[in-house]
């Protein structure tokens, strides 16, 4: 009994040998060409729309840390509060592309201790002067230059290649970045409007999925459907803290729903982790 | 005569198995392809069909148990040195979906087991890989995993969320508070339950962290607890495990090999109500802090006293031999009980008519931050039939007056119908979803 099934197996194993050792390298040289060759033709047109996207939001990022500065260089901290939020969201959004720029990304959004004190500017000091110290003053320095470097990345952001691994690579890292920074409020720790971040990050990598969606659905739909299903789900959560149409303080959430955020966030991320799936050939 | 006797044996055989090309690799004991080409006869592809369906290579060392059976694994399995515990809340409202979660992780276990990975790896660089990796070429280390399914899966907030209320055991339900009761929400209850014993803490959490993520999107860590005992490598003379009082722990438990005392007291048997969980056991768990800086400014007699046994020896106070049976009625000279009134074992046995499997693991979590000093303590795991006739009552007596009070506190607890085994084909939870 034992002898006729090793040999029934050894017989399959045989064959099987013969009949997938094809198989067995052809996907591997499939990877390889992919990751060496031009993106596949039909991302073309989705790598195009997506670096129109971002190129657009570092616009309306221009324009509102503008009327942010503005704020801050005029003294009036209630207008410069309230335009804090909101104005980082164009940066948050387009972050796979926006934090391409090694030099600009800790210029502009660097956490106090990320860098040298001495080399600290951006939008978070000015955010500790605003909430910790309660101040404009001594700020406008920092206003000018946060200008500055946001016109520079706009300027730069003209030079960049989006190839479908950007896309891929960036959906999930914008969720990361949420997982690791926002969800632990650690992003806005004076003024405590991480949800904005937050809520940004997921829609930029709602965007991407959005893009992808038609030929992810080609490849498995299912994978698609369910992606859709947990961006709404984080939505909603997203949406059920929202007061008079704004997002409540980081510091009003209780623990419980730090959790369900944060596991909604995981829930959402691991089947978008998939989207590599549109690379195969 | 016992149930179990009468079923035939559901231990899959090589004709049974589905062929699938990693199967055969498996089977051959090949791990690639070269090794088979390398193989100069039939006869020795055949010497290396001998070896055990493992890709790690650690064939001889038979650190295998296998998962398919009537029961599941993990229960009356020797207990291994490590646990990760998990409890979880299912988060989908669809009953389909809990079904293909055990479905999916049916599978996964099957595989992890074996020692083999969650899945092939992947020749897209652009994806994840599905396996997380961190038991490469580690031996599956006797790994086990242990689902169940607590009350709160049935009938939620007074809810009927999947439709399952009518299938609720009448004894999976709450645990009564208990005098003394400390629980903390975040180390209570669940919905589901995923206990991973392996003898490596490495291999443990990997399956555990490969089975949360599959559930990503259905279902959510509640909350984890992990657990050792002494490594069996550094106890060659396998000895009953102490924990962290210094006392031997286990001495006095059903014997795992006779089935019939197993029928008796630990697998849920056919006219017990609901036929789902024919064959399964009621896991209940508590997380029990111990005081191990207090314990340990107390006198020696103090603490033999506290459990009624010889810390060195683990005889039962006034006998010689750690498996002499525990005799209560024994006195000293002054006419005073040898084994006290309020002596753990003497309360834990009380009539000796209430017997569970108990299958503790130690746990330490760092420091406890608002005392200062170490959270630590035993993650007090134990399986029966009953919960009403066995733990509940014994844990009664136990928390009215049992000494060891003084040293410990219940900070969690949980209780589970851990679910039938399964057969090749078939999956955890076939019976109930
Ligand atoms: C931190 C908590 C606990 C510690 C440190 C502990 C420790 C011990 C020790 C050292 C023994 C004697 C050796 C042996 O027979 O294994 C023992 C026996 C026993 N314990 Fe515990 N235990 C704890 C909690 C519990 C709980 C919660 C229960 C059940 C409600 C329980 C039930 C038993 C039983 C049934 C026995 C055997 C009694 C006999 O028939 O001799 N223990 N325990």
């Amino acid at each position: 009994m034992r002898m006729f099934g090793l040999s029934s197996v050894l017989l399959i194993s045989m064959s099987l040998l013969f009949g997938c050792s094809a198989n067995e390298q052809s996907p591997k040289k499939d990877t390889k060409s992919k990751e060496t060759a031009a993106p596949a033709a039909d991302l073309e047109d989705v790598t195009k729309a997506y670096r129109e996207f971002a190129i657009g939001e570092i616009s309306q990022f221009v324009k509102a840390t503008e009327e942010f500065t503005d704020a801050v260089k005029s003294g009036n901290i209630e207008k410069a509060k309230e335009l804090y939020p909101t104005a980082r969201m164009y940066y948050e959004r387009s972050e796979p592309i926006a934090e391409v720029f090694g030099d600009l990304d800790p210029k502009i959004d660097a956490r106090e201790g990320d860098v040298p004190e001495e080399e600290w500017t951006g939008y978070h000091r000015i955010e500790k002067g605003l909430w910790e110290e309660n101040t404009t003053k001594g700020y406008e320095e920092y206003a000018d230059q946060l200008l500055k470097d946001t016109k520079l990345l706009r300027a730069k952001v003209e030079t960049v290649e989006v190839t479908p691994d950007v896309l891929i690579t960036g959906a999930v890292d914008l969720l990361n970045e949420v997982s690791t920074s926002k969800v632990t409020g650690e992003e806005d720790r004076y003024s405590h409007t991480d949800l904005y971040d937050f809520a940004a990050n997921v829609q930029g990598a709602e965007k991407i999925y959005e893009l992808l969606q038609s030929d992810l659905a080609k490849k498995d739909q299912a994978l698609s459907e369910k992606i859709g299903e947990h961006f709404n789900q984080v939505n909603q959560l997203l949406e059920k803290h929202k007061k008079d149409g704004k997002y409540i303080l980081y510091t009003e959430l209780k623990r419980p729903e730090i959790k369900e955020l944060s596991q909604a966030i995981d829930a959402l991320a691991e089947p978008l982790s998939q989207l590599g799936i549109v690379m195969e050939g | 005569m016992s149930d179990s006797s009468k079923k035939p044996d559901k231990e899959p055989t090589f004709l049974d198995k589905q062929v699938t090309r990693r199967n055969v690799l498996k089977y051959t004991g090949i791990g690639s392809l070269g090794a088979l080409l390398g193989a100069s006869s039939l006869g020795g592809v055949f010497a290396m069909t001998n070896q055990a369906p493992s890709k790690t290579g650690k064939a001889d060392k038979n650190e295998i148990i296998p998962f398919y059976g009537e029961h599941q694994a993990g229960i009356i399995t020797e207990a291994q040195n490590n646990v990760y515990f998990v409890s979880m809340d299912v988060i989908t409202t669809k009953k389909e979906e809990v079904r293909l979660l055990f479905k999916e992780w049916t599978e996964a276990v099957a595989l992890m087991t074996a020692g083999n990975p969650v899945g092939e790896p992947s020749t897209n660089h652009y994806m994840p890989p599905k396996d997380t990796g961190e038991v490469m070429g580690l031996s599956p280390a006797n790994l086990t995993i242990t689902f169940g399914v607590g009350p709160s899966l049935f009938v939620l907030e007074g809810k009927d969320r999947f439709g399952l209320k009518h299938k609720q055991p009448k004894e999976l339900v709450d645990l009564p508070k208990f005098p003394f009761d400390s629980l903390e929400k975040e180390w209570t209850g669940g919905d589901l339950c995923v206990q991973a014993c392996a003898d490596d803490p490495q291999v443990a959490f990997h399956a555990v962290r490969n089975l949360v993520r599959i559930a990503r999107g259905k279902a959510t860590i509640r909350w984890a607890q992990e657990g050792f005992q002494r490594s069996k490598q550094s106890d060659p003379k396998q000895e009953t495990p102490r924990n962290l009082f210094g006392f031997k722990d286990g001495i006095v438990n059903p014997d795992v090999k006779n089935n019939q005392e197993m029928d008796k007291g630990i697998w849920v048997q056919p006219d017990d109500g609901p036929n789902w969980l024919e064959g399964g056991s009621y896991l209940i768990v508590r997380r029990i802090q111990m005081y191990i800086e207090v314990w340990d400014r107390s006198t020696l007699k103090d603490q033999e006293e506290t459990f009624g046994r010889y810390r060195e020896s683990g005889a039962p106070l006034g006998q010689k031999l750690e498996m002499d049976p525990v005799n209560l009625e024994l006195k000293d000279q002054s006419g005073k009980l040898m084994i006290p009134e309020n002596a753990h074992v003497r309360l834990a046995k009380g009539d000796g008519k209430q017997v569970i499997l108990r299958r503790p693991y130690s746990y330490t979590n760092g420091m406890d931050a608002k005392t200062g000093s170490f959270d630590a303590g035993l993650l007090f795991i134990c399986f029966q039939r009953e919960p009403s006739k066995q733990f509940i009552p014994m844990q009664q007596r136990l928390a009215k007056m049992d000494k060891l009070n003084e040293y410990t506190v219940h900070k969690g607890s949980a209780i589970f119908a851990c679910l039938p085994g399964t057969s090749l084909g078939g999956f955890i939870g076939e019976t109930l979803f």
